[in-house]
């Protein structure tokens, strides 16, 4: 047992007041939750507070909050742990901060108006299977990988703390977000859904759709299941991209304009990267769009000479790049060969958590890690 | 008045199929939760679903396998049904979109459960329930012109006319606290268990045996409730829920001194025996002192390699993980038997009928009862989604059938003053209803649980009737209208008791030992005086016991063993 001051950020929407913060003693276990908490301040002190709640075990998706700033479920956050948080930086006697999740309305407490934001977003993504035909008289047959894949994105409990947290809906309210956007992932990646040409245009043609991503990484650090959002959403990009569907930031030809230049010089050539990813060679620089931000980036780029951040004035002049010394190139070659033999999508479902330990005895990881270690190395220069 | 031809309460899986095969007939249907449908309960249900679909298998093995599970307490025309019924059914989520574990082939792929004398579990990972829960609701987003959806409405009475029958519920609306009289031709209970009358539970919070409560009320028989459920497996003090896959998938279960104890209670079965033969074994080593000091036994999966543990039981690595400090692919974690399910409910006929036209009820508030004495893992599932389906289509064809009447707003009336009453309580009138609450799952979980004396249920019984008068004066913080969850768990509380006072009755009932009914008094079990249904009714001088046959089609008791 111990004590712990919850700091509740508090609405009651029917006295008239405004919000207003309120401090709550408890004393519970440190291994029982900031839910936990909350329902022990309900019950002795004060029945108004109110948070939504069902099952306590991070199945149901009820108790979206933000706890000390970060959003996450109140069931699954421990109170012992969540207090260390709240006092890394001062002595230990801050409280526990519990606010209301961001992005939504708040109707009383920290219960939000999901319906109006959250849902509304869910069903923006036409989110049920649309099979072509009659069904097989028996099940579907499809690859047990393809299953495994979209399972991720199944494992979604729809409790609202990756749009919470979603840095580009805040300055976007109509962005899709990061929730429905791995729901639509769910019915793209299906290989029983027919109309999967069909929703990534429709994803990607939205102005607030797939490039509205600012690939942050919020939605993955708040996802208490382990659906990874932002990776689903870039899932849905690189199909969009295979599609040939225009990607309006031109992220999936520059992505592939770098891979190229790596693999050709070991390090990236940032003034044929712009050209690069218009159209190869020549076309490139006739682009108009590449014209253009190649004007655009000039600051930027005189900026970067001026702080020591890119080098060599030779490194403006396209084309003139030095290449890795010795074999060093033909070690990177091994790296891509490597990755392209070796490609797999990081599922939870396939690789377990992220904090669980590997297996010492799984060389494959061992070579991919020192293979990583070495790319950071020569990537470094740039 | 919002009409409908067909009222659902509540929506987990038992309410939303319901409200999905009613639809398929073309009447009007409204679906009605406390929660945000995909909040429900059956999103608990990791395991997965049994159904004799493999061209090995047969209905026949799956319906023996539920019988001997229900201690022949199961009515087997019931439980034919369901197991017939299956395969279609499972066929048609995988088409609706559940993504099945699938087998190389890729083809749906199974796994083994206890009780079950093949490996007919069908999942997905350990979140089948979730994942068969949200593609249901995502049916019915496709289909909201068909089916109107009241999320976070809460149900406190149903309607009946002059004639007896149900045509409508009385209903808070919990975001702006207004009362509405719902006109139907037919209301369907889907509300669930009632878990939360026991502490500590797996169930949610929100399991508080509301339909039961409110069927009771209105004079509906129940049945078999002094069948509840504890799990062989659950996190001690917090009551989480360790799935029976993970036995499923090979792991043993352990006493203190590191012995595989199942082997003297099923030496055949051993971890996969029925759930009470399970939960008495883990009981019975730790009363005789072999359990850890803690009052627990210990799970291992570390027996099960760990590729397996992360495809298919990722939720355990993180209750073990997020609610234990244990990582389960390298320790033992520490478990013990807990509340988990209630086998009993509101008496239904094999389409939902309860003995109140108009009255249906499906899912776990039901009773059929297919599971009799004990459920088998994987068959809850299985139950919502099959007498959901046929309660739905059975409600649509009377809906179609009636005139139907209109309820009389006397009844919106009088719950509104007992909502006002509560309210009008000061506060330190009379104790808190959390207090209540806490007395009340303490003392059940003491003395109706494993193990049952007549003494220790007697005095349960006594303490849920003094409660239950404490409860007429227990006071609430809250007074506002907009989301007064104070004022709701007050009128959940009051459904509570309900439940835990006929569980009571029934147990003291019930002289014999019977799947989850184990009295230590009468340990035998008696088929000449208790192969029979105990059923409750409301009469004027509070609940009257009688007796119904349980249904034999082919299948003659025999002794249990595993």
């Amino acid at each position: 047992m111990a004590e712990y001051t919850l700091k509740v950020r508090r609405f009651q929407p029917e006295s008239g007041a405004g919000p207003y913060w309120e401090e709550f003693q408890v004393d519970l276990d440190p291994s029982l939750s900031v839910l936990d908490g909350l329902l022990q301040a309900k019950d002795r002190d004060d029945g108004s507070l109110s948070v939504r709640c069902s099952c306590r075990a991070a199945i149901c998706g009820s108790c979206g909050m933000k706890i000390n700033g970060e959003s996450g479920l109140g069931c699954k956050t421990q109170i012992g742990e969540a207090h260390e948080m709240a006092n890394r930086r001062n002595g230990g006697s801050e409280p526990i901060v519990v606010e209301p999740m961001g992005n939504m309305p708040v109707i009383k407490d920290l219960i939000t108006d999901m319906e109006s934001t959250h849902w509304a977003k869910i069903r923006r993504v036409t989110p049920w299977l649309l099979p072509h035909g009659e069904a097989p008289e028996r099940e579907y047959v499809v690859e047990p990988e393809s299953m495994i894949d979209i399972t991720q994105s199944m494992a979604c409990i729809q409790c609202g703390a990756c749009v919470s947290s979603c840095l580009s809906m805040e300055a976007d309210p109509d962005f899709i977000g990061p929730a429905a956007l791995a729901k639509a992932y769910r019915f793209v990646g299906d290989p029983r859904d027919a109309e999967t040409e069909e929703r990534l245009h429709d994803l990607a043609e939205d102005p607030h759709g797939i490039y509205d991503c600012t690939h942050c990484f919020s939605c993955i650090d708040a996802c208490p299941k382990g659906v990874a959002p932002m990776d689903q959403i870039m899932r849905l990009r690189r199909k969009a991209g295979e599609e040939g569907i225009d990607d309006p930031n031109n992220g999936h030809n520059h992505e592939a304009a770098m891979t190229k230049i790596i693999e050709k010089f070991g390090t990236n050539d940032e003034a044929l990267l712009i050209q690069e990813s218009y159209a190869p060679g020549i076309k490139g620089k006739l682009k108009p769009q590449g014209i253009k931000e190649l004007i655009v980036s000039l600051p930027t780029v005189l900026r970067a000479i001026k702080t020591g951040k890119a080098r060599s004035i030779s490194k403006l002049i396209p084309g003139i790049h030095p290449k890795l010394p010795d074999g060093a190139q033909d070690e990177v070659k091994a790296i891509y060969k490597h990755a392209e033999e070796h490609r797999e999508e990081f599922n939870i479902y396939i690789h377990g958590e992220e904090d669980v330990e590997p297996e010492p005895d799984e060389p494959t990881d061992a070579v991919l890690a020192e293979e990583a270690a070495g790319a950071a190395d020569t990537k470094g220069e740039s | 008045m919002p009409t409908h031809d067909v009222l659902v309460i509540g929506a987990g899986l038992a309410g939303q199929r319901a409200a999905l095969a009613a639809a398929e007939q073309g009447v009007s249907v409204g679906i009605l939760s406390k929660v945000h449908p995909v909040r429900s309960h059956s999103n608990a249900a990791q395991g997965g679903i049994n159904a004799a679909l493999n061209p090995g298998d047969s209905w026949e093995s799956h319906a023996f396998d539920t019988i001997k599970g229900s201690d022949y307490l199961g009515d087997q025309d019931a439980i034919e049904i369901m197991c017939r019924e299956a395969p279609e059914e499972i066929l048609h989520l995988e088409h609706l979109g559940v993504t099945f574990h699938r087998n190389e082939e890729g083809r749906l792929g199974t796994r083994a459960f206890g009780g079950a004398s093949a490996a007919r579990t069908y999942y997905v990972a350990d979140i089948t329930g979730q994942a068969i829960m949200h593609v249901l609701y995502e049916q019915l987003m496709k289909h909201s012109e068909q089916v109107a959806r009241y999320e976070e409405w809460f149900c406190t009475a149903l309607a009946m006319d002059e004639r007896g029958e149900c045509c409508g519920v009385v209903t808070r609306n919990v975001a702006d606290g207004s009362m509405e009289l719902f006109r139907a031709k037919a209301v369907i209970l889907a509300t669930g268990g009632n878990g939360q009358v026991w502490k500590p539970t797996t169930n949610a919070l929100i399991c508080t045996g509301d339909g039961i409560a409110m069927a009771y009320r209105v004079g509906a028989k129940l049945m078999d409730m002094e069948m509840i459920q504890y799990h062989p497996t659950t996190l001690a003090g917090k009551g989480f829920l360790i799935t029976e896959g993970a036995r499923g998938e090979g792991a043993h279960l352990l006493n203190a001194k590191g012995e595989r104890f199942m082997e003297r209670y099923a030496p055949n079965k051993m971890e996969l025996a029925s759930r009470d033969v399970v939960s008495r074994a883990e009981q019975t080593e730790i009363n005789e002192g072999r359990g850890f000091p803690d009052g627990t036994v210990a799970l291992d999966i570390t027996v099960v390699p760990k590729k397996r543990v992360h495809e298919a039981l990722r939720e355990i690595v993180l209750v073990g993980r997020d609610f234990a400090g244990v990582d389960i692919t390298r320790e033992p974690i520490r478990i013990k038997p807990g509340n988990h399910y209630t086998m009993g409910g509101v008496k239904t006929d094999v389409d939902g009928r309860t003995d109140i036209p108009g009255l249906y009820a499906a899912g776990e508030v039901a009773c059929v009862s297919v599971h009799g004495g004990n459920r088998l893992g994987a068959n809850s599932l299985l139950d919502t989604l099959i007498f959901g389906r046929r309660s739905g289509a059975d409600a649509a064809a009377r809906a179609k059938r009636i005139e139907g009447s209109r309820p009389s707003r006397a009844v919106l009336e009088a719950e509104q003053a007992t909502i006002d009453a509560i309210s009008a309580r000061e506060k330190g009138s009379g104790r808190r209803i959390s207090e209540i609450k806490l007395e009340l799952g303490m003392t059940m979980d003491a003395k109706v649980a494993v193990f049952r004396d007549e003494a220790g249920i007697t005095e349960a019984l006594e303490t849920v009737r003094r409660l239950k008068e404490e409860a007429e004066s227990a006071y609430i913080d809250d007074h506002g209208s907009i989301f007064n969850q104070d004022l709701l768990g007050a009128i959940e509380l009051g459904y509570m008791l309900d439940n835990a006072e006929t569980t009571c009755i029934a147990a003291l009932e019930r002289k014999e030992s019977r799947g989850a009914q184990y009295r230590t008094d009468f340990p035998e079990r008696n088929d000449e005086e208790w192969l029979k249904h105990i059923d409750l009714q409301l009469g004027a001088d509070g609940p009257e016991i009688s007796y119904s046959e349980v249904t034999m089609t082919q299948w003659e008791p025999q002794e249990r063993t595993y």
